[in-house]
């Protein structure tokens, strides 16, 4: 009882003897005061009057968080020492990037209300300058990446890629023939001002096929009457080359702004610590360029980007036949090194990405926008292959050419504590494949029209509190054009069921036009929901279809660069995904801890499965073959981020996915080992704001893989012997360890110098990936040291 | 001024899907890179021994036809000669030709344990550089009967001079395989 009552006083004295109020004025840099300006201190907030003041009752004693944010200003962040009432008075500065962040969080809002949203800001990606998009989205938990040798990078969010991660650059869905594996993003990393990861469906408005989730990327955009350039210059060890990318901006609120943007980029051949990558460098040459003419009731903007990209695949992955894989899965040393070079030679890649777009935005009143858009993407791929004649070597082994149009209407309305939004698309899309290669392209010519339908509604019970709901109606039909060799139309058993698409005879090849219709009906609810101000809690339930691509419809044959024969199959479904995802943030003092576990459903999940192996003139050939199965993919992501002091910071992320092939009882193929990566961040404003970081990442062995070997006979001494080809195994997991540091100079009020000094795999360690392609063949890249300089003027 | 901007948006996108609606060239690929027809003939000792694989569906999913027209005799040299075609072309195109004009990046190779028989490279039939390119060749067969197989392969852009390549060892050539034929043969005493 006595130990109650001591507990009680104890307790009273604790509301009611330690709280205390603070006041003060917040000001610009110039001590005028600024009005309505957000201050949050420990759980209270309140906002500025006329005059800039603020008062703040009812705050905890002990070590508060503090945080004064203004629009268009840079936010105050600290820790307060708070023992009496006190007075804290602060000044914000200007801040010209941060402006658009602000505002589009504003009059867009997020892009979902329910789902956790993972965001890349452009100092991040500015340290991916010289890499890929695949590499800077890398940073965000739970998103790993699918590689064909160093330059090919494809994200991969919680286990899914390419078709099922649409990436929308500018609010265009980029239509870049990403069915491939081998396929990246045609996209400038340079031109990203912002990133956003959406590990789910949720984003009905660009589309219901987002079945592993969204990449969306909006252009840096200054809304304040300036001219700002930007420079940055990346050398690299490893490669010995690098980019340079420049852009200038003009920008303004109202009236008219503008930017460009070129990036260069020439590296050659990367090295393992053992050996040269022959073939595998890599150029770039990219522009892009915006126009805005702004006033208060509408905006008007164009925009044109251009991506070209030459790209080495390198040479010791060209392999014959089975007979080839069998000895670089057993040597585990490349067939072909060559000492370093700069040249780029057959087999490789010649991409160029092509988006125009207009865009009008009108504000039919305070609370309601209408935006109309129309983007044309025209897609050139060249694949150039090792030939039998020197005559052919070049001439491109695969020349397909995709264009795609895209007319897009929104609207967007918020009505007391319901914000809607609604929107159409149109979509034409046809590609061509140029027969003149003199090889059988397994990507046929085709047409395909597409529409849809959405509506979204948010319901804010309070601050704390909002229901989000989605429906999307999307149809799609396509027709194709493609020769198929006979005795492949009779092997697939099309004979009986798609007789009616043959519409000509040329040899032996039947000529044929499939056509599929597709309707598809794509929903998701969600909720979020925050406790006080340290937990926040979201729900997000979604429904997402997605109709089979034209590799996984029209695959016929041996897949040049990949020395596999692909057989895709007429008869695959569209594949719907019932995926459910919860994220529980809570924040201490100077912890954060985010946990994030999904289960996504897969119906008819579509994958390319090793089925055994097919004797051409050539000699054996694995087959693969693209299957339909019901899939469940489980997993989690976990961030934390711990402040240590003001100087240290430790960062940890952990990323988990289970995949099971239901039907069959055995592990999917291709899903992302456990990773766990960790870093350790020093950072002294004071000397030049140094940023020192050392990165731990740690990736396990991926035990959970299907049993896919099969046997096949090899000439070994001589004489025809049988083998197993072990291609289901993956390989050892590994640990690297990264540093990277910079400083930035001052030289006057505008212009600034950053420095960096980094290092990729400090240890120079040799290991290989199981998301890489080319993991039969070849160790991944070694040490790779890089300096950056960055100029902002 | 603000519908003509709205009709304009509307307007040009009809115009480019009109403009670019593609040409639809239904004109099927010339498969140049194919090989059919690998036949290998051995001759020695009034006999004629043709050795014939023949996929006429070239990557499709029909396996070739081996034909061995005939039993290699115990101890007996045949002068052998290596064929390439691509029936699928028309005319029939003669790939042979294109092997012996770019000898410098093609080599034939011929693999057979010792007790079937062994085979030497023609030593007129070499490329710019001196070095074999095996289209013809001469093969002793064992001196004891037996049974086994002897595969013919073709490879392109090979480090021809890699130790052992010149002898018909293919273990250090690399490059990439155009062709590789297995024929079942026998010999006889």
């Amino acid at each position: 009882m006595r130990f109650l009552s001591i507990l009680f006083f104890f307790l009273v004295s604790f509301f009611g003897y330690t709280q205390v109020t603070i006041t003060g004025v917040i000001s610009d840099v110039n001590g005028l005061p600024l009005r309505d300006t957000h201050v949050h201190i420990a759980n209270k907030t309140t906002a500025t009057d006329a005059n800039g003041n603020y008062v703040l009752s009812g705050i905890p004693k002990g070590k508060q968080k503090l945080y004064i944010s203004y629009i268009g200003y840079k936010p105050i962040y600290e820790i307060q020492d708070i023992s009496t009432d006190m007075i804290v008075n602060r000044q914000l500065k200007l801040d010209v990037t941060k402006l658009d962040d602000v505002v589009i969080q504003q009059v867009a809002n997020s892009k979902s209300e329910s789902s956790n949203e993972q965001i890349l800001k452009s100092k991040t990606i500015e340290k991916f300058s010289n890499q890929t998009l695949g590499d800077a989205l890398k940073e965000v938990s739970g998103v790993s990446i699918l590689k064909t040798g160093s330059t090919i990078v494809k994200p991969v969010i919680n286990g899914l890629h390419s078709n099922r991660v649409p990436i929308i650059n500018n609010n265009v869905r980029l239509e870049d023939q990403q069915w491939g594996t081998e396929h990246a993003p045609n996209f400038d990393i340079n031109a990203a001002g912002k990133i956003t990861v959406i590990k789910g469906a949720s984003a009905l408005q660009y589309g219901g096929d987002a079945i592993g989730g969204i990449v969306v990327i909006e252009p840096e955009l200054i809304k304040k009457d300036t001219l700002v350039g930007k420079t940055i210059l990346n050398l690299a060890s490893n490669g010995m080359g690098g980019s340079l990318s420049s852009s200038i901006q003009k920008g303004n609120r109202f009236g008219w702004s503008w930017n460009a943007l070129g990036t260069l980029k020439y590296l050659g051949d990367r090295e393992t610590p053992d050996y040269v990558l022959s073939n595998s460098g890599n150029r770039e040459q990219n522009f892009s360029g915006s126009i805005r003419f702004a006033k208060e009731k509408y905006n008007f903007n164009a925009m044109y980007s251009f991506y070209n990209a030459q790209i080495g695949i390198i040479k010791a992955s060209h392999i014959g036949n089975v007979n080839d894989l069998y000895n670089s899965i057993n040597n585990q040393q490349p067939s072909y090194i060559a000492p370093f070079t700069y040249t780029i030679a057959a087999p490789k890649q010649e991409v160029q990405h092509h988006i125009a777009k207009i865009n009008y935005q009108r504000w039919l009143n305070d609370n309601t926008s209408l935006d109309l858009q129309y983007a044309f993407q025209l897609n050139n791929r060249l694949e150039f292959d090792v030939r039998r004649t020197s005559t052919n070597t070049d001439k491109a082994a695969l020349d397909l050419q995709l264009a795609t149009h895209t007319f897009l209407a929104d609207y967007k309305t918020s009505v007391g504590n319901w914000k809607l939004k609604s929107g159409i698309n149109l979509g034409y899309q046809n590609n061509f494949a140029n027969p003149k290669t003199g090889v059988r392209p397994l990507i046929p010519s085709y047409d395909k029209l597409d529409t849809g339908l959405y509506g979204i509604a948010v319901y804010k019970f309070n601050n704390a509190t909002s229901l989000e709901s989605g429906l999307r109606y999307d149809f799609s039909t396509i027709e194709a054009t493609k020769y198929y060799i006979k005795s492949r139309w009779t092997e697939r058993g099309y004979d009986a069921e798609f007789s009616h698409f043959i519409v000509g005879e040329e040899g032996n090849q039947w000529l044929t036009k499939p056509t599929f219709n597709y309707h598809n009906v794509a929903a998701n609810i969600g909720w979020r929901k925050q406790f006080h101000h340290e937990m926040e809690w979201l729900v997000n339930i979604s429904l997402a279809s997605r109709n089979p691509n034209p590799s996984e419809l029209f695959s016929d044959g041996l897949h040049h660069s990949t020395g596999q024969i692909e057989l895709g199959d007429l008869r695959l479904k569209k594949e719907q995904a019932y995926k459910f995802n919860t994220t529980f943030k809570k924040d201490w003092k100077s912890l954060s801890v985010q946990v994030n576990p999904f289960i996504n459903r897969i119906s008819n999940f579509m994958y390319l499965q090793p089925i055994g192996f097919e004797t051409t003139i050539r000699g054996a050939f694995p087959v693969w073959e693209y299957k339909q199965t019901e899939a469940l993919l489980t997993g989690f992501d976990v961030n934390a981020k711990w402040t240590i002091s003001n100087h240290f910071l430790h960062e940890s992320s952990l990323a988990y996915v289970n995949g099971q092939n239901l039907s069959t009882n055995v592990y999917l193929i291709d899903m992302p080992p456990f990773v766990w990566n960790n870093k350790v961040q020093y950072k002294n404003e004071s000397w030049f704001h140094l940023v020192a970081e050392l990165k731990s990442e740690l990736v396990f062995r991926q035990n959970q893989v299907p049993n896919y070997n099969f046997e096949t006979n090899i000439i070994v001494n001589n004489a025809l012997t049988p083998v197993l080809i072990d291609i289901s195994s993956a390989p050892k997991g590994y640990h690297l360890l990264h540093f990277y540091s910079e400083m930035t100079f001052e030289i006057n009020k505008k212009n600034s110098l950053t420095t960096s000094f980094s290092i990729q795999n400090i240890a120079n360690t040799t290991y290989r990936d199981y998301l890489n392609r080319q993991r039969f063949f070849v160790d991944e890249m070694g040490r790779n040291v890089q300096i950056q300089l960055k100029f902002n003027y | 001024m603000k519908n003509l901007k709205l009709i304009a948006l509307l307007v040009i996108p009809t115009l480019f899907t009109i403009s670019c609606n593609n040409d639809d060239d239904n004109t099927p690929v010339n498969e140049e890179e194919v090989i059919t027809t690998v036949t290998t003939t051995l001759t020695g000792g009034g006999q004629t021994i043709t050795l014939t694989s023949r996929d006429l569906d070239g990557e499709g999913p029909e396996e070739p036809t081996v034909t061995v027209s005939g039993d290699l005799v115990a101890g007996r040299t045949y002068t052998g000669s290596t064929t390439f075609l691509n029936e699928l072309a028309n005319p029939v195109d003669d790939i042979t030709a294109e092997v012996e004009e770019e000898g410098d990046e093609h080599q034939v190779f011929y693999q057979l344990v010792s007790s079937l028989g062994t085979v030497t490279y023609d030593s007129e039939n070499v490329d710019v550089d001196g070095r074999p390119i095996g289209l013809q060749f001469t093969l002793v067969a064992g001196t004891a009967a037996s049974t086994g197989n002897l595969t013919v392969t073709l490879r392109h852009d090979l480090n021809k001079a890699a130790t052992g390549v010149a002898a018909g060892n293919i273990t250090n050539a690399g490059g990439s395989t155009d062709v590789e034929v297995v024929f079942p043969i026998v010999v006889v005493d």
